[in-house]
């Protein structure tokens, strides 16, 4: 294999993770209220508000009953908005966290709704605001679910980000795509494929890590 | 203290509306250990939870500490609210939060500095037992233990008030009875009124100074424990008296019991008594009155502050004419008994 396909496949490498990456903590960090949002204002909660929450509710599953590829073609103009551009790594970075905020958003909430009805209701009774409730009952009782959800949408973004690759995103898609697969270069493919897996091994494995080390306190 | 006025909650599920309390009058007074005893569905929960309002009553006045709190905004109210103790069933602790840091929970809710919280919570965890436990976490406790986190959490802002919502029903007899020694104690020592649901009359015995009986949504009965316990108005009282003894013949012989009597069979008589005819002599009465003999199945008395109270099984033999006369007395001196079934001769022989 030459020289340059090695540099290739390096530099495709380190786009996937930085495609990822930059997904994950922008789909993170949006995802993570919208899932509060829509557990706080189900009906009984602390801050019921029964047309928010289905007006949320419905769109998030709107976005998640788009399948990705589509959503990647039909918000290019959005895209180009953000980013100036609707090809290259930033360009994939829009749609690979659009799709990911409502999945995010979907994991929150059902992380928060296995939590004991009762931890909320004697917060209440000690006089906590919702604001408290959610920073220091809600999330921290919900942290290793949420880890758990958080690990599964960085490695479904391995995939998607395979496939914003082949639409001219770059990574390690993109690769595999028009080396291994135009090219017929067997080894290209392999070795995308290998580097996929092990990128994938590695999130899930730092993912239980954390969900152990948050999780030790429960037995 | 606590006084609510006229309290009525009414619940609206679809067409139907379920009133779940229905005018409500109650007066804790300070320092005292109120008890309200009820079956499920009565109605309890509803009625604790009025208080610190975490169920707004549809009507009626909530009064705690001398504060309105039917009449608070929202803002007010949860500052009341941290004066007002509460622990549950479940306990409800934080399982991310150490022992300590559980305790400290309602503190820092109320924006107490960290370093002024030790001088709080080192002392409530010496009184509850648990400053050995000070770093575990609640899945590493036993549910007493938990529960004793839930009281120390509850006393941190040192509440006037302290409510018990069937604090010991997910307990063994044990821990139930150390826990309510512990709120005992905690009222002797803090001068904290309290306010209990249960369903067990045990609970009301061990540790209650007055006593409320809730009955589908009404408070049918209020009185001092040991007037409860030796004049109980209603049936529903009776019943629950009876409720913490056994009253039901062991196996061995209730297998053999029939529904009707035959030649070859007694009857046997369930006897209650409350306080003032315990003491009475009433089975050398029967004995000696009416003639009649008398085997003792089974028999259990019990004390509550200074009165006696008890439930008695036993066969009966003799003429059934003198049977008659002779529960005709019991009922004139205040003592309940009933036939509860026949016992052949062969299984409790006579002579």
């Amino acid at each position: 294999m030459s020289q340059t396909i090695l540099s290739l496949l390096l530099e495709a490498t380190l786009e996937t993770i930085y495609m990822v990456v930059m997904a994950s903590v922008i789909a993170a960090a949006l995802g993570l209220p919208l899932g509060v949002l829509l557990y706080v204002t189900r009906k009984g909660n602390i801050l019921e508000k029964n047309w928010l929450h289905r007006s949320l509710g419905s769109l998030v599953n709107m976005t998640r009953s788009i399948p990705f590829i589509i959503l990647m073609v039909a918000i290019i103009p959005f895209t180009r908005l953000i980013v100036g551009t609707s090809i290259g790594t930033n360009a994939a970075i829009v749609p690979l966290a659009l799709a990911a905020i409502p999945f995010i958003a979907r994991i929150v909430d059902s992380a928060l709704i296995e939590i004991h009805k009762g931890l909320i209701e004697s917060a209440l009774a000690m006089g906590a605001t919702p604001w408290q409730i959610i920073l220091k009952v809600l999330l921290p009782e919900a942290f290793p679910s949420i880890i758990n959800g958080l690990t599964l949408t960085v490695v479904t973004l391995v995939g998607y980000s395979a496939m914003a690759g082949a639409v001219g995103g770059g990574g390690l898609g993109d690769m595999a795509i028009r080396y291994g697969y135009e090219r017929f270069n067997l080894s290209v493919m392999i070795i995308t494929i290998v580097i996929m897996l092990l990128l994938v091994q590695g999130i899930q494995f730092i993912g239980d890590a954390l969900v152990k080390k948050f999780s030790l306190f429960r037995k | 203290m606590i006084i609510l006025r006229n309290i009525s909650k009414a619940y609206h599920a679809q067409a139907k509306s379920i009133e779940a309390l229905r005018d409500i009058n109650l007066h804790v007074a300070p320092g005292e250990i109120f008890g309200i005893i009820g079956k499920s569905g009565a109605g309890k929960s509803t009625l604790i939870r009025c208080v610190n309002l975490l169920e707004k009553p549809t009507q009626g006045q909530v009064i705690v500490h001398g504060e309105e709190l039917t009449a608070l905004p929202l803002a007010d109210l949860r500052k009341a609210r941290r004066k007002i103790g509460m622990i549950f069933q479940y306990f409800n602790l934080l399982s991310t939060r150490t022992v300590y840091d559980n305790i400290a929970f309602p503190l820092e809710l109320a924006g107490l500095k960290k370093s002024a919280r030790a001088a709080i919570i080192d002392p409530l965890l010496e009184l509850t037992g648990l400053s050995d436990k000070k770093n575990a976490f609640p899945a590493q406790l036993s549910g007493g233990q938990k529960q004793r986190v839930a009281i120390a959490r509850a006393l941190a802002p040192q509440p006037h008030v302290l409510l018990c919502d069937e604090a010991t029903s997910a307990l063994d007899p044990e821990t139930t009875h150390s826990i309510l020694q512990l709120l005992k104690n905690i009222r002797d020592r803090m001068n904290v009124t309290i306010l209990l649901i249960t369903h067990e009359m045990s609970v009301i015995k061990a540790c209650c100074d007055r006593v409320g009986i809730l009955e589908q949504g009404h408070l049918i009965e209020d009185n001092e424990v040991g007037e409860f316990f030796a004049y109980p108005k209603t049936e529903i009282a009776k019943n629950f008296i009876f409720s913490s003894l056994p009253q039901t013949l062991p196996p061995a012989i209730s297998q053999y019991l029939l529904p009707t009597a035959t030649s070859d069979t007694h009857p046997v008589l369930r006897l209650r008594f409350l306080p003032d005819t315990a003491t009475q002599p009433i089975i050398s009465q029967l004995i000696n009155q009416f003639g009649l003999g008398i085997n003792i199945l089974q028999g259990n008395v019990e004390y509550v502050k200074k009165h006696a109270m008890g439930v008695m099984l036993v066969a009966v033999s003799g003429e059934k004419n003198a049977l008659h006369s002779g529960m005709q007395h019991l009922k004139n001196i205040g003592v309940d008994a009933e036939v509860i079934g026949h016992v052949p001769n062969d299984i409790i022989p006579f002579t």
